[in-house]
């Protein structure tokens, strides 16, 4: 009895080894529709009474430039612009709870900088009538230390807002040819 | 002493483990995938009745914005799309082809990778496939 479990101890500690070494899995199911893509999809749709699908999409890369934004990548014939931009992303309440409750260390984790990825697509819509407009936005938020503290899809309604009210104004601006 | 050389023999073993089962990747890894070429093509390929690439790429631009993707580049001439998107604190980045089959088919092609790890999964693209057909009003066909 004592021969067996000494020689079932190391093959125990073996086999738990493998458990904890082995390379984490990768999850399923993260290419499932999600139950709130439909809110998510008035979030970020908004038609326009027009066909003119050029005339949306410059007006867009407009936009992104007011906003401060530089185009990264884009494919006119498929309605698509790409654009992103750095910004600062101190929040003054952060720091000052995080230097009250932890100190020097923890102000170093707190948020510095962060990239705002934009992406646009045009296309016409289902009866062909409207142009349909859709934007995305993501960003990457840096710490302190210049580590990246999070990784987040943006859902805020006031960014989107924004984004479609100056879009809006930029059609009417583009129509008056300033 | 017969404890010490046991108590040695087992350390020996568990550093035999790590360095055997940790990732390694020297450069030829790189290139490797676990499934096989044949494999990977089948589960990541399907083919749809339409001539309309156009639509389709649209289609999949919409879809991917569905599964909270943002597009990062795409091209009409190569027929690609490549987006990405965050679970947690890995990057989940996709790249989908499309491209004529015949006169009347377009074979669309979608591959994801999680983080440093290419997705092998075959249900993992079934549920992409699935919510392209259903935008697509099409069914997605497997290929051989």
């Amino acid at each position: 009895m004592g021969k067996t479990s000494k020689f079932l101890k190391p093959f125990l500690v073996i086999l738990l080894c493998l458990g904890v070494i082995g390379c984490a899995s990768i999850p399923t199911g993260f290419l499932k529709p999600s139950e709130d893509s439909l809110a998510k999809r008035q979030l970020q749709i908004r038609q326009y009474d027009t066909t003119d699908e050029e005339k949306i999409i410059t007006s867009v890369a407009g936009v992104l430039q007011d906003l401060g934004f530089t185009l990264d990548a884009s494919e006119t014939q498929v309605g698509f612009v790409a654009a992103s931009k750095k910004a600062d992303a101190t929040s003054g309440g952060q720091i000052f709870w995080a230097a009250l409750l932890g100190g020097q260390n923890a102000v170093a984790q707190c948020d510095k900088s962060q990239v705002i990825k934009v992406s646009v697509i045009t296309k016409p819509s289902q009866d062909e009538k409207k142009t349909v407009v859709r934007v995305t936005f993501q960003r990457v938020i840096w710490n302190m230390m210049n580590q990246i503290n999070r990784v987040e899809t943006i859902n805020e309604p006031a960014m989107y807002q924004k984004f479609y009210d100056s879009l809006s104004k930029a059609i009417f601006l583009e129509a008056q040819k300033i | 002493m017969r404890k010490i050389k046991n108590y040695c023999s087992i350390f020996l073993i568990l550093c035999l483990i790590v360095t055997l089962s940790g990732c390694a990747t020297p450069a030829v890894r790189a290139l490797e995938t676990d499934a096989s070429q044949v494999k990977l093509r089948s589960i990541q390929t399907r083919a749809f009745d339409t001539t309309d690439k156009k639509k389709m790429m649209q289609t999949v631009i919409s879809t991917m914005q569905d599964l909270d993707f943002v597009i990062d580049k795409t091209d009409f001439m190569l027929g690609s799309v490549t987006g990405s998107k965050f679970l947690g604190y890995e990057v989940v980045t996709m790249s989908v082809t499309v491209r004529p089959r015949g006169e009347k088919q377009l074979l669309v092609r979608a591959n994801a990778q999680y983080g440093i790890k290419s997705v092998e999964d075959p249900t993992t693209y079934q549920d992409f496939f699935t919510a392209l057909e259903k935008a697509m009003f099409l069914t997605a066909q497997q290929v051989d």
